[in-house]
């Protein structure tokens, strides 16, 4: 089944919409000129991850020597955050950083004459 | 969304923030719950909280010193203060428990709206979050407050234990019949830990007595023996929450609130479990029940078979004991939360070595953001449904006779 989401010019830049398709809850988001889109369940209990906050990795880089050289927010990877226990989640694959096979379940989308459409 | 078609619809908020309505934070365990058709369980939280932060100036009123109430009533806090109260020993540096933001219900300072002003504040997101979870019992606890056994001054323990307890008697309690407390005692003075027995042995709100584990009070200390004949007397179980320990000996080396709550919670119970256990305290009250919260399950096995195996070498350093020392914790009430199951034949083991369908008891532990909601124990494989209805809360029902 498609499902019309939105216009892609509505959709700035990390928006997102959250809809229902006949009692699955999916959210819809735009990550520059993609969109991606996951079930609205976290893996771990439930929790309603799409209305979660989205955040920039964190990341910590080392020196050569194995030395930390502190936290900082990455300038390209965003993660999408379960607002219930702050399962964090690699925005455009859906998968757990730390532990890949944990993964949200995507769905497909599509950009058809500026229009976006999940297949659901 | 333009024009919706039959069957799809949009959802709102876009993003839960810490303003939401707490029946949107939790829609989808209530969802859940009536899928899996749990919806006529007695549901018992034997561990929920409030930010008791949020209505200081409502709490102070009760302080009895009257030096201490007039320090924290010339600190009176605004309403949007965002410092800690006066008076309050909170662990500076690492209190991060919504992760910076992340996990928008744990945040200290909810902002969610609140719409019955014939009940104190607290009540409604309470109220909420009980119909949203299906709870028909609540047992609250307060916060901040957790941390009183760290205050250098005991009269401030024990002058806002008894603050509190009015506060939650007089003013939160009332505003639903399903909410419950376990009275805090402040163990720093045995004397006034007899007097809160005393005064709340026989209010119907007050279900049980509660220790916060963190302090440095050990629990087999002849001074407390009254106390908990007293206890045994009146037949109210003896709790011990678990808490945050950010600045005693090796803990100051754990310097991210991941690493440091993963230990502490478990460590600050561990520690007065080992001394009830190998003081013989089990053989001395020995129909006093106590139960253990939020401290997760995950450290039981290890401390029983740690305990068994070193008894078992040094047994005339514990010569109260008739059993081993496993054989006490088993008769011990344990909840859940944070129930650790990333590893699924770990957790089945510890049920088994802990009695767990008739010992383990169900917390939420909301709003803070290692919360479990009943669904987990729902959802576990391995337990009967007779079992997962005692975790539930028919355990806890004959336990307090509720």
């Amino acid at each position: 089944m498609e499902v019309f989401v939105a216009a892609l010019a509505d959709l700035a830049d990390r928006e997102r919409r959250v809809i229902e398709v006949h009692g699955v809850e999916i959210g819809v988001f735009r990550l520059g000129d993609t969109v991606v889109a996951y079930r609205n369940r976290c893996p771990h209990q439930g929790g309603p991850v799409c209305q979660g906050r989205l955040m920039p990795k964190v990341e910590e880089p080392l020196a050569a020597d194995g030395s930390a050289l502190g936290l900082r927010f990455s300038e390209d990877v965003v993660h999408l955050v379960c607002p219930w226990h702050g399962y964090e989640f690699v925005l455009s694959s859906g998968e757990h950083p730390g532990a890949p096979d944990l993964r949200l379940r995507r769905y497909r989308t599509e950009l058809r004459d500026g229009q976006v459409y999940v297949h659901v | 969304m333009a024009a919706s078609p039959e069957g799809v619809r949009e959802i709102w908020p876009r993003e839960i923030t810490s303003e939401t309505d707490t029946r949107e934070q939790l829609r989808l365990e209530a969802a859940h719950r009536r899928r899996r058709g749990y919806d006529d369980l007695f549901i018992v939280d034997l561990d929920a909280h409030h930010f008791e932060t949020e209505s200081w100036n409502d709490l102070v009123e009760f302080i009895e010193d009257p030096i201490l109430r007039h320090t924290a009533l010339s600190y009176k806090r605004r309403p949007d203060s965002r410092l800690p109260p006066v008076l309050l020993h909170t662990n500076g540096g690492q209190f991060s428990q919504s992760a910076a933001g992340r996990i928008p219900h744990s945040s200290l300072s909810p902002g969610e709206a609140v719409d019955d002003p014939t009940v104190h504040r607290d009540v409604v997101p309470l109220r909420r979050s009980m119909d949203a979870m299906g709870i028909a019992r609540m047992v609250i606890f307060p916060n901040a407050l957790l941390q009183l056994g760290t205050h250098p001054d005991p009269n401030v323990e024990v002058n806002l234990a008894f603050a509190y307890m009015r506060l939650l008697t007089e003013r939160i309690l009332p505003g639903d019949p399903r909410l419950k407390t376990m009275a805090f005692l402040p163990f720093c003075d045995p004397t006034a830990c007899e007097r809160m027995v005393q005064t709340y042995a026989d209010h119907p709100d007050v279900i049980g007595f509660m220790i916060t584990s963190v302090r440095k009070h050990p629990v087999h200390h002849n001074a407390y023996m009254r106390l908990y004949g007293m206890l045994q007397e009146i037949g109210k179980p003896l709790a011990f929450h678990a808490g945050i320990d950010t600045q005693s000996g090796m803990m100051l080396q754990l310097d991210r609130f991941v690493s440091m709550h993963a230990v502490s919670f478990a460590l600050s119970n561990m520690i007065h479990m080992t001394n009830w256990v190998m003081h013989g305290m089990g053989e001395r009250f020995p129909r006093l029940n106590l139960v253990w919260i939020e401290a997760g399950l995950a450290y039981l096995p290890f401390l029983m078979q740690r305990l068994d195996n070193e008894y078992l070498m040094r047994q005339s350093e514990a010569p109260l004991l008739k059993r081993l020392p496993s054989s006490y914790i088993r008769d011990m009430y344990h909840c859940a939360q944070p129930m650790e199951r990333t590893n699924m034949k770990l957790l089945e083991a510890t049920f088994e070595a802990i009695d767990g369908e008739n010992k383990v008891l169900f917390s939420s532990d909301w709003p803070h953001w290692d919360f479990d909601a009943p669904s987990v124990i729902m959802d576990l494989p391995f337990l009967s449904e007779q079992g997962k209805r005692n975790i539930l809360g028919e355990t806890a029902r004959r336990l307090f006779r509720l």
